[in-house]
């Protein structure tokens, strides 16, 4: 059975995919009432954000689109230090869709949902004439507790930037994927919680954090050495990347330090934490591969000591990160 | 002797001023990764050449690229690198968005099958590169003839670098010592240097690509024109387990069976006799227009990448750098490809402008 206009149309068959679908996978006290609109009680401070995902293809090796639309969002709202609560879903079907393969996706977003935490509260259906693409949107809401301030404008001279683990793996596993190379590159697509909460249950003074996605580990050190006015000097050395994903990027020309990965943080931290935070990210499965990278400087913008002594300016990614062919 | 030293010779440097060109995309992308600049003394300069083929294609032939992308029943082909190159109005990522019809490639192969899948479509092979790339051009003419597949084109701007380097030898006030590209040179041989060696009495050394390989190999240039009194600067080879003398006989053998020699245009640079790769008149169904593109009408005259490119220039001696011209809107080649002498110049010292600005 594929999708067609008619799954859309609002009548008869709109509702046998909600049914047969949707109310299947996703199931709580708030969704279950069927009102136009989730009703919330919230009280404090509340983090919000949306992300949209329109990666191809739709499933590949350590995920699928639907695990990459819960664990977006929540990791945003994780690095905001707040606790993530709940989240919409509006999907975009392109006629053509195998409805198993949709059943497939949204079981696994029911998955990732719960393994992190959050109800799905809302959602839409749309058809589009295509050739069988899927588009996701997630909409996420958290609640960030008294006195905690985690922002890119925090950081100061003598911090010292943790990353909790290899670079450019979902970056390098998507390309692979496109490319019809078949290596063991497994995307690291995977909501944050544990590693997060193991910092802040455990008194680590976090001053920011980001997660390494779209415009990879030199975008975003970019971006909180702006926002706080400081420099910030990687080590490259340090920097952990997989040696068969650093063979896939040296072939296509591309940096790690560019790629994207959807399951890796950094975290900015007070020097005297370091070492006691890096212990913390080693025990979770998903930070065992973590390492101090970097310092906070005095001075602008983002440099690397390279291996050989060397430094460099590293910059933000201009443009989209394309293979180079010489 | 071992890198510390090599590193602390280069260093500690006190000789005249030399520029030393490395010709090859891959090794300036090395040589700005490792930071190789900041490690040595700044009488030794390291001029980027034009060792990035993409970023040299005039802007009459990004043109053409457009025609067949925006034309009923074309797709236009081309690796990604190709999409911000500037053609006189528009790039090929701008006519993407404004509806035309153009598809990334990882290789020119793949177009075989979409040719086979769509026989009402015509493929146009946007075929940019150097002797590297050129072989897979002519095995997928090859594959097409082979299948009876009527419905592909090439569109040539394929270049070559010997006489790229002849050019740049000839200009005064020129290049000292040569890293020659290193991929290239994988086809060609080593061989192919000694002509240029002996004309213009100039070092040529062909490395490796990781940055102890590149130092060696300044150091080598280096003490090559040291020792030029006593001994003529001649072509090493110090990436010998990869480049052969000779180079592949097998890829320059399919080359010279598809294509023919011809003058092509530079972008920045100007009309280099004998420098482009066409296909032979025998392939001319296959071909999709590729002579002819001559026209760099859109570079600006204040441009001055060619003097840029050959060291006569520093990036910020243009009056263009970073103001009309920037990584995100670049004019001349040295710009468009984002290790480009431009690109990486704009790069060190951007902060800095945009205080003042």
């Amino acid at each position: 059975m594929r999708i067609d206009m008619s799954h859309g149309s609002g009548g008869k068959a709109s509702a046998d995919l909600m049914k047969k679908i949707f109310a299947k996978h996703y199931s709580n006290d708030i969704l279950n009432k069927m009102e136009d609109a989730a009703v919330l009680e919230l009280r404090g401070r509340i983090a919000c954000s949306t992300d949209s995902f329109v990666v191809t293809p739709v499933v590949f090796k350590g995920g699928d689109i639907g695990k990459l639309s819960i664990c977006g969002t929540v990791n945003d709202l994780l690095m905001m230090g707040a606790i993530p609560k709940y989240i919409t879903a509006a999907f975009i079907l392109e006629e053509g869709l195998e409805i198993s393969l949709l059943d497939q996706i949204v079981s696994s977003m029911a998955k990732a949902a719960a393994e992190a935490g959050v109800e799905i509260i809302a959602g839409d259906t749309k058809v589009v004439e295509g050739e069988g693409g899927l588009y996701i949107n997630t909409t996420g809401i958290g609640l960030i507790p008294e006195g905690r301030e985690i922002s890119a404008s925090n950081c100061s001279e003598g911090d010292v930037v943790l990353l909790s683990g290899n670079l450019g793996d979902h970056h390098a596993c998507i390309l692979s994927a496109r490319m019809g190379i078949e290596n063991n590159i497994k995307s690291d697509s995977t909501c944050l919680n544990g590693l997060v909460n193991s910092l802040l249950e455990n008194d680590i003074k976090i001053k920011a954090m980001r997660d390494v996605t779209r415009g990879g580990l030199g975008t975003v050190l970019n971006e909180i050495a702006d926002a706080s006015m400081c420099g910030i000097e990687i080590r490259e050395e340090a920097l952990p990347v997989h040696p068969e994903v650093r063979s896939f990027s040296d072939i296509l020309g591309l940096d790690p330090l560019y790629m994207a990965n959807e399951g890796k943080m950094i975290a900015v931290v007070a020097a005297e934490d370091a070492e006691k935070a890096l212990a913390l990210m080693k025990q979770n499965e998903d930070g065992k591969d973590a390492a101090i990278i970097a310092k906070v400087v005095h001075g602008k913008g983002v440099t690397m000591k390279t291996r050989l002594g060397g430094s460099r300016v590293v910059d933000v990614l201009y443009g989209e990160g394309l293979p180079r062919i010489c | 002797m071992n890198i510390e030293q090599i590193i602390q010779q280069l260093k500690e440097y006190e000789g005249p001023e030399l520029k030393i060109m490395e010709v090859c995309g891959t090794h300036t992308a090395s040589i700005f990764k490792s930071g190789i600049r900041s490690l040595i003394s700044p009488k030794l300069r390291l001029i980027s050449g034009p060792g990035c083929p993409v970023c040299v294609t005039p802007t009459s032939y990004i043109d053409r690229c457009i025609d067949y992308a925006m034309k009923d029943h074309h797709v236009l082909v081309t690796f990604g690198d190709m999409m911000k190159v500037p053609g006189t109005k528009r790039n090929l990522s701008q006519v993407k968005g404004d509806g035309g019809r153009v598809e990334l490639m990882y290789s020119p192969l793949e177009v075989i099958e979409k040719a086979k899948q769509n026989p009402n479509i015509t493929y146009v092979i946007a075929a940019v590169g150097f002797e590297t790339t050129a072989p897979s051009y002519a095995l997928t003419i090859e594959e097409a003839i082979r299948e009876g597949i009527r419905n592909i084109r090439i569109l040539t701007a394929l270049k070559t670098v010997i006489p790229a380097l002849e050019w740049i030898c000839e200009n005064e006030g020129g290049i000292d010592g040569f890293l020659c590209p290193g991929h290239v040179s994988v086809i060609i041989g080593s061989a192919a240097y000694e002509e240029l060696s002996n004309k213009f009495n100039k070092p040529f050394v062909v490395a490796g690509f990781e940055p102890e390989h590149i130092l060696a190999a300044i150091y080598d240039v280096v003490r090559q024109i040291n020792n030029s009194e006593k001994d003529n600067p001649s072509v090493h080879n110090l990436y010998k387990n990869v480049v052969r003398t000779e180079g592949n006989q097998k890829a320059q053998n399919i080359i010279s069976r598809y294509f023919e020699h011809g003058d092509t245009m530079w972008r920045g640079l100007g009309m280099i006799s004998d420098s482009g790769l066409y296909l032979k008149s025998e392939y001319a169904d296959y071909d999709g227009g590729s002579k002819g593109l001559d026209k760099d009408a859109q570079l600006p005259v204040a441009c001055r990448c060619s003097d840029v490119i050959i060291g006569r220039a520093n990036p910020d001696e243009c009056q263009m750098f970073g103001k009309a011209c920037n990584p995100m809107s670049p004019y001349g080649p040295c710009m468009v490809s984002s290790e480009g002498a431009c690109g990486i110049w704009y790069k060190n010292i951007k902060r800095e402008y945009n205080d003042e600005n």
